[in-house]
């Protein structure tokens, strides 16, 4: 039997799984976890320096069901962008990858995902994104659309929370769609989103096969299959790769992310300028009165500075700070004490 | 007569936003610089401008701290309060008032001093942005000069309450020295009551400050380096001290690095959560908040006591419950705070009972945390958060940080066999972490807030879940052990003790004083931690009657020694609760137990 392909780092795919999924079988979430594992490990992430993060829900347990080598913190509902920013702060040198749901996201955690934005936390947020909520039996979620039906036959009358949009709005410094059953889009886009340094929001439709895939469902495969708009033909090139020059004028864009790593957007229908916020919003909201799903990357800034930069913290993690680091001197203390007198 | 030395509690009631808070600490400072013990209390309002506002200075040579119901020198400058903060002042007072307030009618015991503060504003005052609130220094200069205080000593506590900012001194002492010069034109041949005497010895080695700037100090430290907070009172000064510290002392100017993060969050909820990711990846880290926010973190709380993260948490207690008096004192929520979280959860939790402590306990916590991982509590309350307090010096820590079971790379190199994070192999509870980061093939490990069995993997096992709470029930034995010790004076012969915490402390100091004058002694027990230390039993069990005394309606210490005593001594502990939003003072202490005293058993 041939050796298994081993990535730049060294590590074969193997290296990158997890323990059992225990989600339902055709679980988009499942579809998702592969695509996670795959561009982990063509991006030859160090195992070690992952930090898995996710809240509660379907979607929050899958951290794992990949790289199991990475330490991996499943917190309380809707408030993973606390933890995560919390332990980015604390060791700047750790790749936050964030697994939430919509239910996660967009009700319960609604608040910590918009300032997580607003902070620019440097990790990768992903939204398993299924309108519903799995584990409490199929209700809705913020993001199922109106029309919308349950599997009891409930019609949902609320206007939906667009992740992307909310996101846009907030100026989030890396804003895409996918859906999970399309991995030649998703990988690519995970592995930008990892190499970009800021919060990068993927909004990742995913079917759920046991109460929101069938024919009133607006995020069933069918319908997904049916309404889906690419944006672009997504391709990456990590900063280890040569980047061949084959470009077509007016349909390639090269996007180069901060890390040297290179994202290559091949036009298809829409021309979308990604660094264009306005149009941006202006293309979400298009594509939602048409009833369709436009995917692909949507926006990009890699000027923005993430959250510890701002912050100056130090490249080290804070752990390996010392005594005489953290305490003013003796002569220090002694001259605060004599000017309380 | 003559006049009484050192021993007066004066009152200035205004109105708050005029800027009186200045005026009062130049008093303070001025009196403590001649060596005189001090102790202020501030009674705000939770409003920006406009409502009344009291201070009160005690001055006393046996350095008390504690508040004092009835002042004897008052300057009354709200006339909305004018005739209840007149009603409040001892018979004899020297009361100061605006001139315009009207004194017919009014008590006749006491000694009036009619002062056109405003007129002599208008005219003397040449500043006009900020006469408003140099007025408040004229207060000063009459003051001053009604309790023979050198004028050198108010210059000294201009020079101390601005000390970056020399250029304000000279218009600060010009109207301070307005009062002074009325005083002396228009009162100087009245016969004083009280006089201020400089003095030696008692306040040397002595400082002047607040606990949470001391607790902020101590968070310096005990090296935090994560500090994420939501602004509430009275603990916002807690993370706002520690910024100024910062800056000081955490701040590579030459490189703008800062060896500390302090993020000023979206709510308590996420303050919190932020501390917990940073001490889950290794940091020290802290929030600081006080009711409203305590109740909101209950959930992450919960979280860190069953994952088993590192974590320090303030609550600088105010009156609850819901929005409660936000500006008010309280020892409220030790009994919520114990047990903070649903499901079977007790904490640990660290009660300061002086602003040293709290600089000390701040340092102890991240210890403790580190050491036990698991959220540490420490409970001050806006009394001790938010006074000055005259304290001895701070020392500087002698200790190196205990970071607890952390196993590196190298550990883990040695290491035989399998490591589990929840497998206690020490035999005491506390069991192995590793860091994120550690570059190891078996550092990971997966941490969550749901069921999960020593190797850190999901369980919905009876037993797993059974073994692993009763873990941390012997985890909290092991704390037990580790945590400060209660402070224990014991008087010879003393038929009765008395048990608090926290703030309390200084009126039990008082009142203790007070009662061994009228030859009742007992012996005082000052718990400062959670869980209990198993000595208190042992106190009770030397004293026929112990008095339990708190600042809360329903007696929550009191509550949890019963629930840790042989039922044989239970029947020995007697209730006295202070909760109407103001430090507790010695009297409402004696006077309740000298009433339970004639009280048969």
């Amino acid at each position: 039997m041939a050796a298994p392909a081993l990535n730049h780092i060294g590590l074969a795919r193997d290296s990158y799984k997890g323990v059992a999924s225990t989600l339902c079988a055709g679980c988009g979430h499942n579809s998702i976890t592969n695509h996670v594992i795959k561009a982990l490990y063509e991006l030859g992430v160090e195992p070690h320096l992952l930090a898995k993060m996710s809240g509660i829900g379907c979607s929050s347990k899958t951290p794992a069901y990949f790289v199991e080598r990475a330490h991996g913190f499943n917190g309380v509902h809707g408030r993973m962008p606390s933890l995560t920013t919390g332990a980015q702060l604390a060791n700047r040198k750790l790749i936050m990858l964030g697994v939430s749901g919509d239910g996660d996201t967009a009700s319960i955690g609604l608040g910590q995902f918009m300032h997580m934005i607003r902070r620019n936390v440097d990790c990768t947020y992903i939204v398993e994104d299924n309108g519903t909520y799995g584990l409490t039996k199929g209700q809705f979620s913020a993001t199922a659309d109106v029309g919308s039906v349950q599997k009891k036959g409930t019609v949902n009358a609320f206007l939906p929370i667009d992740p992307c949009a909310v996101a846009l709005t907030l100026g989030c410094s890396f804003v895409a769609r996918s859906f999970s059953g399309d991995g030649k889009q998703l990988v690519p886009l995970l592995k930008a989103a990892l190499a970009h340094r800021g919060t990068a929001v993927l909004d990742v439709i995913s079917p759920c096969v046991t109460f929101n895939d069938h024919d009133g469902s607006t995020k069933s495969y069918a319908y997904i299959k049916d309404h889906e708009e690419e944006l672009q033909d997504v391709s990456f090139i990590p900063y280890f790769e040569e980047i061949e020059v084959d470009y077509e004028p007016g349909t390639t864009t090269d996007v180069r992310l901060h890390d040297g790593s290179h994202l290559r957007l091949h036009k298809l229908a829409q021309d979308h300028d990604p660094s264009d916020r306005l149009g941006a919003i202006r293309l979400l909201e298009e594509g939602r009165s048409r009833g369709q799903l436009v995917t692909g990357l949507v926006y990009l800034d890699e000027t923005m500075e993430d959250f510890a930069t701002r912050e100056h913290l130090p490249e080290r993690p804070l752990h390996s700070l010392g005594e005489a680091e953290l305490r003013p001197s003796r002569e220090e203390f002694d001259a605060l004490m004599g000017s309380l007198a | 007569m003559l006049p009484t030395v050192n021993d007066l509690t004066f009152q200035a009631a205004t109105v708050n936003g005029s800027g009186s808070q200045s005026a009062n600490m130049v008093l303070t400072r001025a009196i403590f610089s001649l060596g005189i013990p001090v102790a202020p209390k501030n009674v705000f309002p939770s409003n920006i401008e406009g409502l009344p506002t009291w201070y009160q200075l005690r001055v006393t040579t046996q350095g008390y701290q504690a508040r004092k119901g009835d002042p004897d020198v008052l300057v009354a400058l709200n006339p909305a309060t004018w005739r209840q903060d007149l009603e409040q002042v001892r018979p004899g007072a020297a009361v100061i008032h605006q001139h315009l307030y009207s004194t017919a009618d009014a008590r006749t015991d006491v000694d009036y001093f009619p002062v056109p503060f405003t007129k002599l504003a208008k005219t003397e005052i040449q500043n006009d942005t900020l006469r408003k609130q140099l007025t408040n220094l004229i207060y000063v200069g009459v003051v001053a000069g009604l309790l023979e205080v050198p004028f050198e000593a108010i210059q000294e506590g201009i020079r101390r309450t601005f000390p970056t900012k020399p250029g304000a001194w000279q218009a600060n002492e010009d109207a301070a020295r307005i009062g002074f010069k009325y005083w002396h034109e228009n009162f100087s041949a009245h016969e004083r009551r009280h006089v201020l005497r400089p003095l030696t010895g008692l306040t040397d080695s002595q400082i002047l400050l607040e606990g949470n700037q001391a607790a902020a100090l101590g968070c310096i430290m005990g090296g935090c380096t994560v500090a994420a907070w939501y602004p509430i009172t009275p603990s916002s000064s807690v993370c706002e001290n520690l910024a100024a510290y910062a800056d000081r002392y955490r701040l590579d100017k030459a490189t703008g690095e800062r060896r500390i993060a302090i993020v000023q969050a979206e709510d308590e909820l996420a303050a919190l959560g932020m501390a917990i990711g940073a001490g889950w990846a290794g940091a020290r880290a802290m929030t600081s908040t006080s009711g409203p926010g305590i109740s909101l973190m209950a959930e992450f709380s919960g979280l860190a006591y069953y994952a088993e993260i590192p974590v320090v948490i303030f609550d600088i207690q105010r009156i609850g419950p819901s929005t409660g008096l936000p500006t008010r004192t309280s020892q409220g929520d030790l009994a919520f705070i114990y047990t903070l979280s649903h499901g079977d959860t007790k904490h640990l939790v660290l009660l300061p009972g002086t602003v040293a402590e709290c600089y000390e306990f701040a340092q102890t916590a991240f210890d403790l945390a580190d050491r036990f991982q698991t959220p540490v509590f420490v409970l001050s309350d806006l009394d001790l958060g938010m006074n000055l307090w005259m304290s001895p010096q701070l020392q500087y820590p002698e200790r190196p940080f205990d970071r607890g079971k952390v196993l590196t790379k190298d550990d883990l190199d040695r290491l035989e066999g399998e490591w589990g994070r929840y497998q206690d192999v020490d035999g005491d509870a506390v069991t192995y972490r590793t860091l994120p980061g550690t570059e190891h093939a078996r550092a990971a490990y997966f941490t969550r807030g749901s069921g999960h069995d020593e190797l850190a993997r999901y369980t919905e096992s009876p037993e797993a879940y059974a073994a692993n709470m009763d873990r941390l029930a012997r985890k909290l034995e092991t704390a037990r052990a580790a945590m400060p010790a209660p402070v224990v004076e014991t008087a010879d012969s003393a038929q009765i003790g008395v048990i608090a915490f926290g703030s309390t402390d200084a009126a039990v100091v008082e009142a203790r004083e007070d009662l061994r004058e009228q030859g009742l002694e007992f012996s005082y027990l000052r718990v400062r931690a959670l869980p209990l230390s198993p000595s208190l039993v042992d106190f009770v069990a030397a004293h026929e009657r112990i008095y339990v005394i708190e600042q809360n309606r329903d007696g929550q210490l009191y509550d949890l020694i019963r629930l840790e005593l042989p039922s044989q001594l239970v029947g020995r502990l007697r209730s006295i609760r202070h909760y109407d939003g103001r430090p507790v003072t010695a009297e409402s202490l004696s006077r309740p137990l000298l009433e339970l005293e004639a009280v048969p058993v």
